[in-house]
C-alpha cells in the first residue's frame, strides 16, 4: 500500500496558497459594495464591468489589512510595491486581466508557528515559512451548470483578496491543516477576513510533490484545487500523496499539472490542460502608482495589532494555569476567548481550580449552545458572570455538579444561578446533624444491604450514597454523606 | 476656422446666438459629410444645450465656455452617445457614464455637437484605419488629415465646430493639428484626467484640445485640466489658468533648444524650410537658439512601439464580446466566442499592434523588449530633464513631411511608424507639446511646428506658443 511508504521511503513536500477575501465594505478599486449573497450582478459599476475608459483607484483599507496580515505572520513589508496585470481570457474576468502583484509583493519572508503535539500543550511546534503575501482583485463567478448557457455574476469581481503563499515547508496533510487553521485564526483575530470556506471567502490550493527521504531536490509537483473545507484539504492532500507514490512506485513519473479535488469520488482529477502552462504576460499596472508604505504608517498599524491566537493561548496557560488543550480550544476564536476572560474576571476567588471550572463549563455547555445556535460567543445572551457564579457555587460546595447541570437550562434563560438555587431551595446541605438523620434512617431501612456491605461487598457504598442524595433531592453534600456513611458502616 | 473667442465677443455684443451657431455648424456638417469627420452627430442634444446657453447669456450668468461648440474624438466616453473608438467591436457601445473631461466641458457650458472619426483605437497616423472609413483633409480631400485624432482636427478645420478634444499617445493630437492647419496641445502626462478616455497606451495617453488658435486651445485646456480623484495617475494640482498669462510679455531673452541638422536629415525640404523660418522668428522674439542632440533618437520609435503596443495588447483584452459591444455569431463555446469576436471585430492595424504587444510581453522576450524599452524611456525622461535645466523651450517639426495622399503610405506600416519620430518623445518623456501652424507646403497643405516644455509648464508653453503664433501671422 502506497500510504505505508510515506514516512518510511518517501516524504511529501507541500506548499499552500491561501486566498483570503478581505472584509472591506467596498471593492478594491471602486465603490461597489462587497456584500455577499445579493442577486447576481447588483454590486457592479462601469469599473467592475470592465467598461472602456474606467480606471482603478486603490482602496487604502486593503493595503492596511494586508500589512496587518504581513505583520501578524512576521513578514517584512515593502516600503514601495507594485501592482501588475495578469492576463488571461475568461468570461468572468471583465478586463481580460486581473490586477495583482508580481515581482514585488507588499509582504515577504515571514513565518507562522504551528503546534503539532496531540495534547495541545505546545510541546512540539514547527515554523512554516511564508514566501509572500500579495494583494489582488477577485474575479466574478461563472455558472456553467444550468443547461442553457454560461452565466456570469460579477458581484464578486473586484473584491479585495490577499494571497498568502507558504514555503514548501509542510510535510503531511495534518500539518497542512494545522497551518491553514493557524492562518485562518490569524485572519479572524485581525478581523480582516470572515474565513468562510464554504462561501469561498477563504480558499486554499495545495502544491504537492513527493521525494525519497533524504533527497534534497523537489519532485514534480501537482497543484490541487477545489478543496472547500479543512476536511477536504486533508483528504485531498492525503490522496494526492498516495497517488504520486503509487505512480513512482510503479515506475512512472508524476506530471506537472493542475488537479481538482472531486469530493464525490474522493480523488483528484486533472483539470483542463489549457489552464496550464499559461503565459500570463505580467507587466506593471500603468493605471496605478506604486503602493507606498511610509514607516510612520507601518508603526501606527503595528501599534494597533491585537493579541493573536497563539499568544493568547500561551497566556491562558501561563496566567490561568489551564491545560494546553483547554487554552487551545478557548482561544480558537476571539469572542470565545474573551468570554472566558470575562467570566474569569467575575469569579469571587481567582484560583486555578475555579478557572478550570469556568473552562469546563465553556468547553461543554456553552460551546454546545454556540454550535446549536450557530452563533459566536459575543452573540450569546448568557452573561459570562453567570458562568463565574456557577463556578463559584460549585467550588464553594454550595451546589453539587448534579444540581449545577439541573439548573443550567434556567440560567440560560437569563436567570442568575444564585437566584435559581435560592428560589428552588437547592442550596447544598452541609449541615451534619441533618445528614446524620438521613444516613441513620437509611441504614435502618436497609439492614440486608448493611449486612452484605459488612461481609465485604464494598461496592454497595455507591448505593447508599445514591439513596441518601435521592432522599435529600440532591441537596446533601456527597462528600459529607460518604464520610458519615463510612464512619457508621466501617466502624 | 471659427474661433470661439471671436464668436463669444459677437455673443456678448448680441450679434448672434448659440442656437444660430449650432444651426450653422449642423448645416456645415450636413454639407461636408464627404469628409467623413464625424461618426455621430448630437443634433438634438446640441440644440438643447444651445437653448440653455442662450438663456444663460440673457440672464447674464454665462459660464467660461458657454456656447463653445465641441467635437469629441470617439474614444472619449459620452453618456448616452455611442463611443465607437472607430472600431467595429464597439459599434453598438453606448457609454453609461461621461468622461471627466466631458463632465467638465458640460459644467463649463460647452455644447457637444458630435463624435469625431479616428483611427481605430487611436492606432494610426493618417486616419485611414477607421472601421468607418478614412477621414479626408478639409484643405484638400485627396490628402489625409493625419491621425489618430484626424476627425477631430478636420472638424475644426472644416468649421464643423469651434474646437475639439483629441487624444495623443504618440502624437495623435499634434500630428493631425499640423496636417489640418490647426493648433493641437498634448498636455503633460497626468495633467488631464484619463477617466473615460478609452485606453490605448495608458502610460502615454493624454487628452488634448484642437482649436483654431492657441488662445482657444488654452481656454479649453484651462477647463479640462487638474486633479481628478477617479484617475490615480492624474496630477495633484488644481486647474491651471493659462489664459490669464497668454498675453504677458515674454522675457527679453530666452533659450530655445533645437535639433542638430543631422538629426533632421530625414525631413522633407518644405518642413525644414518652415522649421528654419520659425527659428528665425523666435530669434527675432529674443530667443537664443542652442542645439540639443537627442541621444536616443534612434531608439525612439522602437521604444514607443514596444511600450504602446504592450499596453494596448493588455488594454484591448476586455473586448471579448461578453458584456458589451460586438459579439460574433457563435456556437455555445466560450473560447470560440472570444476568438471570433476579436477576429471579426478588430481591424488589421489593431490586430498587428495586439500581436506586437503580446509578443514583447511574452515570457522569454519580456526582458529583451519591454524591460529594455522601460530603461530607454527613463533615459529619454532624463534627457528632457537635462535639456530643460537650461532651455525654456524645445522646438522641432511636428512631422517630417507635409500631409500625404490617402493611400500613399497605407501599405507600408513601418514607414508610417517612422513618421512619428518628432512626436513620440514627448509621450515617452511625459512633457507637454503643442503644434501650431507654420505655413504651407508646396503641395498647398499646412505644415506645423512643435514646441515642447518642461513637465507641468503648460503656463509658459501656451504663452510662448501664443506669442509665436502672433509673430508668424
Amino acid at each position: 500500500m502506497a500510504s505505508e511508504l510515506l514516512g518510511t521511503k518517501y516524504e511529501a513536500v507541500i506548499g499552500l496558497e491561501v486566498h483570503a477575501q478581505l472584509l472591506t465594505k467596498s471593492k478594491i478599486f471602486c465603490g461597489d459594495s462587497t456584500e455577499f449573497g445579493l442577486p447576481p450582478n447588483t454590486n457592479i459599476s462601469p469599473l467592475s464591468l470592465g467598461h472602456p475608459g474606467t480606471l482603478p483607484v486603490l482602496n487604502k483599507e486593503v493595503v492596511e489589512y494586508s500589512i496587518c496580515m504581513g505583520l501578524a505572520t512576521n513578514c517584512s513589508i515593502r516600503p514601495i510595491s507594485l501592482f501588475a496585470r495578469k492576463h488571461y481570457f475568461y468570461p468572468d474576468l471583465p478586463k481580460g486581466y486581473q490586477i495583482s502583484q508580481f515581482d514585488e509583493p507588499i509582504c515577504y519572508d515571514g513565518y507562522v508557528e504551528i503546534e503539532l503535539d496531540t495534547k495541545g500543550d505546545g510541546s512540539k511546534t514547527q515554523r512554516i515559512g511564508i514566501t509572500r503575501i500579495h494583494i489582488e482583485e477577485d474575479a466574478g463567478k461563472s455558472i456553467h451548470d444550468l443547461d442553457i448557457d454560461t452565466l456570469v455574476d460579477l458581484n464578486r469581481a473586484g473584491v479585495a483578496l490577499i494571497e498568502i503563499v507558504s514555503e514548501p515547508d509542510i510535510r503531511t496533510a495534518q500539518e497542512a491543516v494545522a497551518y491553514l487553521t493557524q492562518i485562518r485564526q490569524t485572519l479572524l483575530y485581525l478581523g480582516i477576513c470572515d474565513g468562510n470556506m464554504e462561501e469561498g471567502s477563504f480558499r486554499c490550493d495545495a502544491n504537492v510533490s513527493i521525494r525519497p527521504i533524504g533527497q534534497k531536490e523537489f519532485g514534480t509537483k501537482a497543484e490541487v484545487k477545489n478543496m472547500n473545507s479543512f476536511r477536504n484539504v486533508e483528504k485531498a492532500i492525503e490522496h494526492e500523496i498516495e497517488r504520486q507514490i503509487g505512480i513512482v512506485e510503479s515506475g512512472g513519473a508524476v506530471v506537472q499539472e493542475t488537479r481538482g479535488w472531486d469530493a464525490g469520488s474522493q480523488t483528484t482529477k486533472p483539470q483542463r490542460s489549457k489552464e496550464q502552462a499559461h503565459d500570463y504576460r505580467y507587466f506593471p499596472e500603468p493605471d496605478l502608482p506604486p503602493i507606498r508604505v511610509p514607516q510612520v504608517w507601518l508603526d501606527e498599524i503595528r501599534s494597533r495589532l491585537p493579541e493573536l491566537g497563539l499568544q493568547r493561548k500561551r497566556r491562558f496557560v501561563r496566567d490561568f494555569g489551564l491545560p494546553g488543550y483547554d487554552a487551545g480550544i478557548l482561544t480558537q476564536e476571539q469572542s470565545l476567548a474573551q468570554y472566558f476572560e470575562d467570566a474569569s474576571a467575575a469569579l469571587s476567588e481567582k484560583t486555578t481550580d475555579r478557572y478550570k471550572l469556568v473552562s469546563n463549563w465553556i468547553m461543554t455547555d456553552v460551546m454546545r449552545i454556540l454550535s446549536e445556535k450557530k452563533i459566536t460567543a459575543n452573540e450569546l445572551t448568557l452573561p459570562p458572570a453567570y458562568i463565574a457564579e456557577m463556578a463559584d457555587l460549585l467550588a464553594s460546595e454550595m451546589i453539587s455538579s448534579k444540581i449545577a447541570k439541573e439548573i443550567f437550562p434556567e440560567v440560560l434563560e437569563g436567570k442568575s444561578p444564585k437566584k435559581v438555587v435560592e428560589e428552588r431551595g437547592l442550596m447544598q446541605v452541609s449541615d451534619n446533624s441533618f445528614i446524620i438523620e438521613i444516613v441513620e434512617a437509611l441504614l435502618s431501612e436497609n439492614p440486608d444491604e448493611v449486612g452484605r456491605y459488612r461481609e465485604g461487598k464494598k461496592s454497595l457504598m455507591g448505593f447508599f450514597v445514591g439513596q441518601a442524595l435521592k432522599n435529600t433531592q440532591g441537596k446533601a453534600n456527597p462528600k459529607i454523606v460518604t464520610k458519615l456513611l463510612q464512619e457508621r458502616l466501617d466502624a | 476656422m471659427k474661433s470661439y473667442i471671436s464668436f463669444r465677443n459677437d455673443l456678448e455684443a448680441k450679434k448672434t446666438t448659440c442656437a444660430e451657431a449650432v444651426e450653422t455648424f449642423l448645416a456645415t456638417i450636413a454639407a461636408k459629410q464627404d469628409l467623413n469627420c464625424l461618426l455621430s452627430v448630437n443634433a438634438a442634444g446640441a440644440r438643447a444645450q444651445a437653448a440653455e446657453a442662450d438663456a444663460r447669456f440673457s440672464a447674464g450668468n454665462p459660464r467660461p465656455l458657454e456656447g463653445m461648440v465641441i467635437a469629441l474624438k470617439d474614444n472619449i466616453n459620452t453618456k448616452g452617445i455611442r463611443t465607437s473608438c472607430g472600431s467595429k467591436i464597439l459599434e453598438t457601445y453606448v457609454p453609461i457614464y461621461d468622461a471627466t473631461v466631458v463632465e467638465r466641458l458640460k459644467n463649463a457650458g460647452a455644447i457637444i455637437i458630435g463624435k469625431a472619426n479616428m483611427d481605430e483605437f487611436a492606432m494610426g497616423s493618417s486616419n485611414e484605419n477607421s472601421a468607418y472609413g478614412a477621414v479626408k483633409n478639409p484643405v484638400n480631400p485627396e490628402y489625409v488629415p493625419g491621425g489618430s485624432s484626424g476627425g477631430a482636427a478636420a472638424s475644426v478645420a472644416a468649421e464643423l465646430c469651434h474646437a475639439a478634444l483629441g487624444s495623443d499617445t504618440g502624437g495623435s493630437v499634434r500630428l493631425p493639428a499640423s496636417f489640418c492647419g490647426a493648433v493641437g496641445l498634448k498636455p503633460t502626462y497626468g495633467r488631464v484626467s484619463r477617466y473615460g478616455l478609452v485606453a490605448y497606451g495608458s502610460s502615454l495617453d493624454q487628452i488634448g484640445p484642437l482649436a483654431p488658435t492657441v488662445a482657444d486651445a488654452a481656454l479649453l485646456f484651462d477647463t479640462i485640466n487638474g486633479n481628478d480623484e477617479r484617475d490615480a495617475t492624474s496630477c495633484p494640482f488644481t486647474p491651471l489658468n493659462t489664459t490669464s498669462q497668454l498675453n504677458a510679455p515674454l522675457p527679453a531673452t530666452f533659450t530655445v533648444a533645437v535639433l542638430p541638422d543631422e538629426q533632421l536629415r530625414g525631413c522633407d525640404d518644405d518642413v525644414l524650410l518652415a522649421y528654419r523660418k520659425v527659428l528665425g522668428t523666435l530669434r527675432g522674439m529674443g530667443a537664443e537658439i542652442v542645439t540639443h542632440e537627442m541621444k536616443y533618437i534612434g531608439a525612439l520609435i522602437p521604444t514607443y512601439y514596444i511600450i504602446a503596443t504592450a499596453e494596448a495588447s493588455s488594454n484591448l483584452s476586455r473586448y471579448d464580446g461578453v458584456r458589451y459591444g460586438f459579439r460574433a455569431d457563435v456556437t455555445n463555446d466560450e473560447d470560440d466566442m472570444v476568438i471570433k469576436t476579436r477576429s471579426q471585430g478588430f481591424g488589421a492595424e489593431v490586430k498587428r499592434r495586439i500581436m506586437l504587444g503580446t509578443y514583447v510581453l511574452s515570457s522569454g522576450y519580456y526582458d529583451a523588449y519591454y524591460t529594455k524599452a522601460l530603461k530607454v524611456r527613463r533615459l529619454i525622461y532624463n534627457d528632457y530633464k537635462q535639456m530643460f535645466k537650461t532651455a525654456d523651450l524645445f522646438a522641432l517639426p511636428s512631422y517630417p513631411t507635409p500631409p500625404f495622399k490617402i493611400g500613399e503610405k497605407s501599405s507600408d506600416p513601418l514607414a508610417m511608424y517612422l513618421g512619428d519620430i518628432f512626436t513620440v518623445s514627448a509621450n515617452l518623456g511625459g512633457v507637454p507639446g503643442i503644434s501650431i501652424p507654420a505655413g504651407t507646403a508646396s503641395n498647398g497643405l499646412p505644415i506645423g511646428i512643435q514646441l515642447q516644455a518642461n513637465h507641468f509648464d503648460e503656463m509658459h508653453l501656451m504663452q510662448y506658443a501664443h506669442h509665436l503664433e502672433k509673430a508668424l501671422t
